[in-house]
């Protein structure tokens, strides 16, 4: 009895109140840790494993050191891959956040009727299915004559241009679905912004007598700071992973003209069954996605200073 | 009344801008509802024909579209109310609860954001092989419950909406955590439920990569994958391809029209305060 008492005293006693709060709290946080364990980190240093080394999906791994990198960085499909994503990047997301802000200004204007519907409007392209509007678009921008971009260039007496073979033609088509479905998604994160300003900056800036281009220089621009580095961030994070648009527009072909990292990671990985480049040119993405966002962000952090 | 010309110059380009956003909707449904020559000839068709039934009926015959709607509907739904829950308990925990390494903990969820999804992909895969859920659903599912945004979205919202007195109160009343978080936090968090379901439900859906990887039978895809089960035909029939890409978009716009305020409100919030 005595032994029986003492024992669930001490139970009690290791179970005090800090310790069930801890144990709960990490017990609430512990799925997070667990599935991001077999799903997240192990993938990842796993892929760093890859990346060294030749394999099939089968049979044994083979230690190559880095020579799946050499093989990537003289595959000229490699570079080209790099160098389309790197212009659909400048093609699709320069555009739309200078769009975005010029659509939010005027979203903002205090003169303007109907806002509901303009807004309403130009968000609806962010709720279609990325797979939808690839497909859409490459009807749109088909390379017969009576595809409706080549309808429309024959308005203007321009000749039938061929969208889906041509090098510049590709890569204006796959940045055109990238800026349509995104640019009101930017306007309304920027529309946001431009109402969080305060209404008396603009009053004292006209008490002074500052004219439109200088408010907003000095105080929209300014304001809007921490929004734009924010879209910027994430759009071209978004652009280097650039996979669904390609690959429904150019197809099975895996077109040079149209070819993304990712893309030419997928074909690598899935089409060639060599998984050990697949890692190397993951690994590069990563690499090159950190450097970019680190220079998006110091050049960001100069505009309007 | 005369309209003076800055606002004569905003209205235009708010039109232009609204027009270009609705005119792909309007042109995939002109296509949806005509023959395919009509739609091949020049000029091409511009107004809406009568073939919307037949067109249909193609598409239901080179793909499961039912079939592919049903698991996107149910991987979205399982997925969303699994992120709800898990992030809204995470959240909780670091909101709430004190324990060594909360802090250090909470940054290492949040740097997860900042790595590329296309970084563990072969090695996803091949732990899906293995466990032998290729064509599963428990493959789109069990990755997807992973949602650094949504534990971040959560704990801010708990932090600044669950006032810690009446957290003291219930504890002091001798409730246990779970009921704590349960009974007073989840009541309070319902809109930003709202928000975090809206995200990830849409991301889910639209999620092409992943599921592209590893759905490779037609019984096991999700809508975005049998989609393009329709452009790989040798002879491109384009009212039937646009019937099926018209008819997988009308659900999410009817959605996206009756939640529009929530929706656009919910993107805001969350891109002003993170």
């Amino acid at each position: 009895m005595e032994q029986v008492k003492a024992q669930s005293q001490k139970r009690r006693k290791f179970w005090n109140e800090e310790r069930k709060e801890a144990f709960s709290g990490y017990l609430y946080i512990s799925p997070f840790f667990i599935l991001f364990a077999v799903f997240g980190l192990f993938p990842i240093l796993f892929s760093f494993y890859l990346g060294f080394h030749k394999w099939n999906g089968l049979g044994e791994m083979e230690y190559v050191g880095l020579q799946n990198f050499k093989w990537i960085l003289t595959d000229p499909i490699f570079w080209k891959s790099l160098s389309n994503t790197l212009i659909m990047w400048v093609l699709g997301t320069l555009p739309q956040i200078l769009v975005g802000i010029v659509l939010a200004y005027a979203l903002n204007s205090a003169i303007i009727k109907m806002k509901g519907l303009f807004r309403v409007s130009i968000f609806m392209p962010y709720v279609t299915s990325t797979v939808a509007v690839a497909i859409v678009f490459g009807v749109m921008f088909n390379s017969q004559e009576f595809g409706l971009m080549n309808v429309i260039l024959g308005w203007f007496g321009m000749d039938p241009m061929s969208w889906s073979t041509s090098e510049w033609g590709v890569k204006v088509a796959i940045s055109a679905m990238v800026f349509w479905r995104w640019v009101g998604y930017n306007t309304i994160i920027y529309l946001a912004g431009l109402q969080g300003i305060p209404k008396e900056l603009y009053e004292a800036s006209v008490i002074d007598g500052a004219s439109v281009r200088q408010k907003i220089q000095f105080i929209t621009i300014p304001m809007l700071r921490p929004i734009i580095i924010l879209t910027v961030f994430t759009s071209t994070i978004g652009a280097l992973q650039l996979f669904t648009e390609p690959l429904i527009y150019i197809g099975r072909s895996y077109r040079e003209e149209g070819i993304t990292v990712v893309l030419y990671l997928y074909r690598e990985a899935f089409a060639n069954l060599a998984f050990g480049p697949a890692s190397a040119t993951a690994i590069i993405l990563f690499i090159i996605i950190i450097v970019l966002s680190s220079i998006n962000v110091f050049i960001t952090n100069r505009i309007g200073r | 009344m005369k309209l003076s010309f800055p606002k004569m110059f905003i209205y235009l380009i708010l039109a232009a801008a609204a027009i270009l956003s609705i005119f792909p909707f309007y042109w995939m449904f002109v296509m949806a509802s005509n023959h395919n020559s009509a739609i091949n000839s020049l000029p091409p068709a511009f107004i809406p024909g009568a073939e919307l039934v037949t067109n249909f009926k193609n598409v239901i015959s080179t793909i499961e579209f039912f079939g592919a709607m049903w698991n996107s509907l149910l991987v979205s739904t399982i997925t969303t109310i699994g992120v709800l829950f898990l992030c809204s308990l995470a959240g909780y925990a670091f909101a709430k609860l004190r324990f060594k390494g909360r802090n250090f903990l909470f940054i290492a969820i949040l740097v997860t954001m900042m790595i590329p999804p296309q970084l563990g992909l072969i090695p996803q895969y091949i732990i899906i092989t293995k466990l032998d859920w290729l064509n599963d659903m428990k493959a789109i599912i069990f990755p997807g419950l992973i949602d650094a945004f949504g534990i971040f979205w959560m704990r801010q919202y708990i932090s600044s909406n669950v006032p810690d007195e009446l957290v003291d109160a219930a504890k002091i009343d001798g409730c246990s955590h779970f009921r704590v978080y349960w009974n007073i936090a989840i009541p309070v968090v319902i809109p930003a439920f709202a928000t975090l379901a809206i995200i990830r439900f849409m991301y889910i859906w639209n999620d092409f990569l992943w599921p592209l990887v590893v759905l490779r039978e037609e019984s096991s895809y999700t809508i975005q994958v049998a989609l393009r089960g329709l452009i790989d035909n040798y002879v491109r029939d384009n009212g039937m391809i646009m019937s099926g890409t018209f008819w997988a978009t009308v659900p999410l716009i009817i959605i996206f029209l009756l939640l529009n305020k929530l929706f656009i409100s919910s993107l805001t919030e969350g891109a002003v305060k993170s």
